[in-house]
């Protein structure tokens, strides 16, 4: 599970000045709505989303709150049903919601940095920077993924500790584990990134247009930044919406494992290996996993749609 | 071509070290020891446990006796799992877990081909959409979601199966589903991708214009050039089933290596650790290698240069 998902980019991408036509940024977003499964895909995130920030200002359920009615069916009182210690699952389905997407999202965004800086300067530079850089994507691909991810987390976990106690007076201590997480995730996950970024800015710095802006005295750091990069953004947009739904899965398996979110927090992954262990021929608690991974699946499940739809409109 | 092969083998050397040196050191730096314990230990006896494992002197006198070790075959001993030798654990363990993996590397491959080509044949009808809903429905539910659910269903409801374990080769069926399922979706994804590409090749139409059947054009003609990316997948795809999933295993009760990747990292088990990730490159690269070969059959254009 924690291989590198079978993510291609498809056929070769075209960079919007390789096309025939040009300007097609206008028209991404209608062309983007126009296919029934992107428009369902963005309606469901927006609404998931929406459900995880302003739900619980409505329903006004405490997610940590315990009660004696523990393992109740779903009901109209409590829709998705209550757990072991007679918390409502519905607001803990929620707060999952907001912690799993905030991991997933900030994870990407660390990776997205780190992904497209390798890329950018190992194409741009080329040689043995280029030869270094791409070794060591090499070597961290070799390495299993689970392993670096906990072992980045444990290095990173003293520092951190370290500066949230003196910052503001210790306030974000209990949010260590999920700032550990965003790093770990996100320091791992760059790798396909830099790869596909790389790639991209070999075959753009020959072409003309480099070169023009070479001779009218642009330095390095512009071409890269003001020439090269929107000619990538296509691609990493399109990389990033499939990142998300990787860094989600991962967050949710190592909190799965015990190694991620603490409890009283939840996230899905935490919420998913309570429901997994619950479930046994007697009596089967099926709405501690059923709503959960539904929640999940389905989240996931529009991200990789909307991944899809954005590189088939892009590659069009 | 052996000009080729000696040169990857060589970059494989390379590979392995640096993989080797950067888990060793990485585990070595994170807080905590093998030794530490809730109660803390005398330190006279942990000076002695550490002089017994060689943990003790510069963390860079430690790497190169360990090393030193490795090249002569010597894994060393277990710091958790006392007085038994990484070598022992893994001859244990990974027969299992390769047996699991092969299985679901076998379903995975043939389920997600035959899938993924069915998807291109019939491009942009119902059973290309269905089977490509399926594909993406089979990445986004987690392995730890679908093993309880096929246990609960196919165990537990209907008992055809049994729950876990490692009994008769009934019992490989559910967790080597529970591994192959992700995997599926990925080749399905690839296949369909690349048979479509394929199909529009000049040489093709040629093999049509020949008088071939429509399933001979496609399944022995297209699908050779075509499964290109997939053989790519399959290689890193072949090591990370083969050496076991720790869920998977703990879900279905198996004592195979998958376990080991997490646990040896938890008990700060420094030479069990380098024992399961040396074994994971070393599959890894194997793997690699065989894919660059397998290329060369596929495609005849491909010649491998050293």
């Amino acid at each position: 599970m924690l291989l590198t998902r079978g993510w291609t980019l498809g056929s070769v991408w075209k960079p919007d000045c390789m096309k025939p036509t040009n300007s097609l940024r206008p028209g991404l977003f209608v062309r983007m709505i126009q296919k029934p499964a992107a428009l369902v895909s963005m309606l469901l995130l927006l609404a998931i989303c929406a459900a995880a920030l302003l739900l619980p200002l409505f329903i006004g359920t405490d997610p940590h709150a315990t009660s004696a009615q523990t393992f109740l069916a779903p009901s109209f009182d409590h829709p998705f049903g209550t757990d072991l210690n007679g918390r409502d699952l519905l607001a803990r389905t929620l707060e999952g919601a907001r912690i799993s997407l905030l991991v997933g999202c900030t994870g990407a965004a660390v990776s997205l940095v780190i992904g497209t800086s390798v890329g950018l300067l190992a194409g741009y530079i080329g040689g043995g920077v280029d030869a270094f850089l791409m070794r060591t994507v090499d070597v961290l691909y070799a390495v299993p993924r689970l392993i670096l991810i906990i072992l980045a987390g444990f290095l990173i976990d003293p520092w951190l500790q370290q500066n949230l106690a003196s910052f503001q007076g210790g306030r974000w201590v209990g949010y260590s584990k999920i700032a550990i997480l965003i790093l770990a995730l996100g320091c791992i996950e760059w790798l396909t990134m830099a790869r596909i970024v790389r790639g991209q800015v070999l075959s753009l710095k020959t072409l003309p247009f480099v070169d023009a802006a070479r001779v009218l005295g642009q330095s390095h750091f512009q071409i890269l930044l003001k020439h090269l990069l929107p000619n990538l953004s296509g691609v990493i947009v399109v990389y990033l919406t499939l990142t998300v739904p990787a860094v989600v899965l991962d967050e949710s398996f190592l909190s799965f494992l015990g190694l991620g979110v603490q409890a009283p927090q939840a996230s899905w992954g935490t919420l998913l290996s309570d429901g997994a262990t619950s479930l046994n021929p007697v009596r089967s608690h099926w709405w501690l996993l059923l709503f959960p991974a539904a929640a999940m699946s389905l989240t996931l499940l529009a991200l990789n749609f909307l991944g899809d739809a954005l590189r088939d409109s892009l590659a069009e | 071509m052996f000009g080729f092969i000696a040169r990857r083998l060589a970059a494989l050397i390379g590979v392995l070290l640096c993989v080797f040196t950067l888990t060793f050191f990485l585990i070595r730096m994170a807080p905590g020891g093998p030794f530490a314990r809730e109660r803390k230990l005398p330190p006279a006896i942990e000076q002695q446990l550490l002089a017994k494992y060689r943990l003790n002197g510069s963390l860079w006198q430690q790497y190169s006796e360990y090393l030193g070790d490795v090249l002569k075959g010597d894994l060393r001993l277990s710091t958790k799992y006392r007085d038994r030798s990484v070598r022992e654990l893994l001859a244990q363990s990974f027969p299992v877990s390769a047996l699991l993996g092969g299985a679901a590397f076998v379903l995975a491959t043939t389920l997600g081909i035959w899938l993924g080509s069915l998807a291109a044949m019939r491009h942009q009808t119902l059973p290309d959409v269905l089977a490509m809903l399926a594909a993406l429905a089979l990445i986004s539910i987690p392995t730890f979601v679908a093993g309880p659910l096929l246990v609960l269903v196919f165990a537990l409801h209907l008992g055809w199966l049994p729950v876990g374990g490692w009994h008769s080769p009934l019992s490989l069926l559910l967790p080597a589903l529970t591994l192959a399922g992700p995997a599926v979706a990925a080749i399905a994804r690839l296949t369909r991708t690349s048979l479509l590409e394929t199909l529009q090749a000049p040489f093709l139409r040629t093999a049509r214009a020949k008088g071939l059947s429509e399933n001979r054009v496609v399944y022995i003609h297209a699908l050779k050039v075509a499964l290109l990316p997939v053989v790519s997948y399959l290689g890193p795809l072949a090591a990370h089933l083969l050496t076991g999933s720790i869920v998977v295993e703990s879900i279905f009760n198996l004592p195979g290596t998958g376990s080991f990747f997490v646990n040896a990292i938890l008990n700060r088990d420094v030479f069990l650790l380098g024992g399961v990730v040396l074994l994971y490159c070393l599959l890894l690269m194997g793997m690699n290698l065989l894919v660059d070969v397998a290329y060369t059959w596929l495609d005849p254009r491909i010649r491998l240069e050293a």
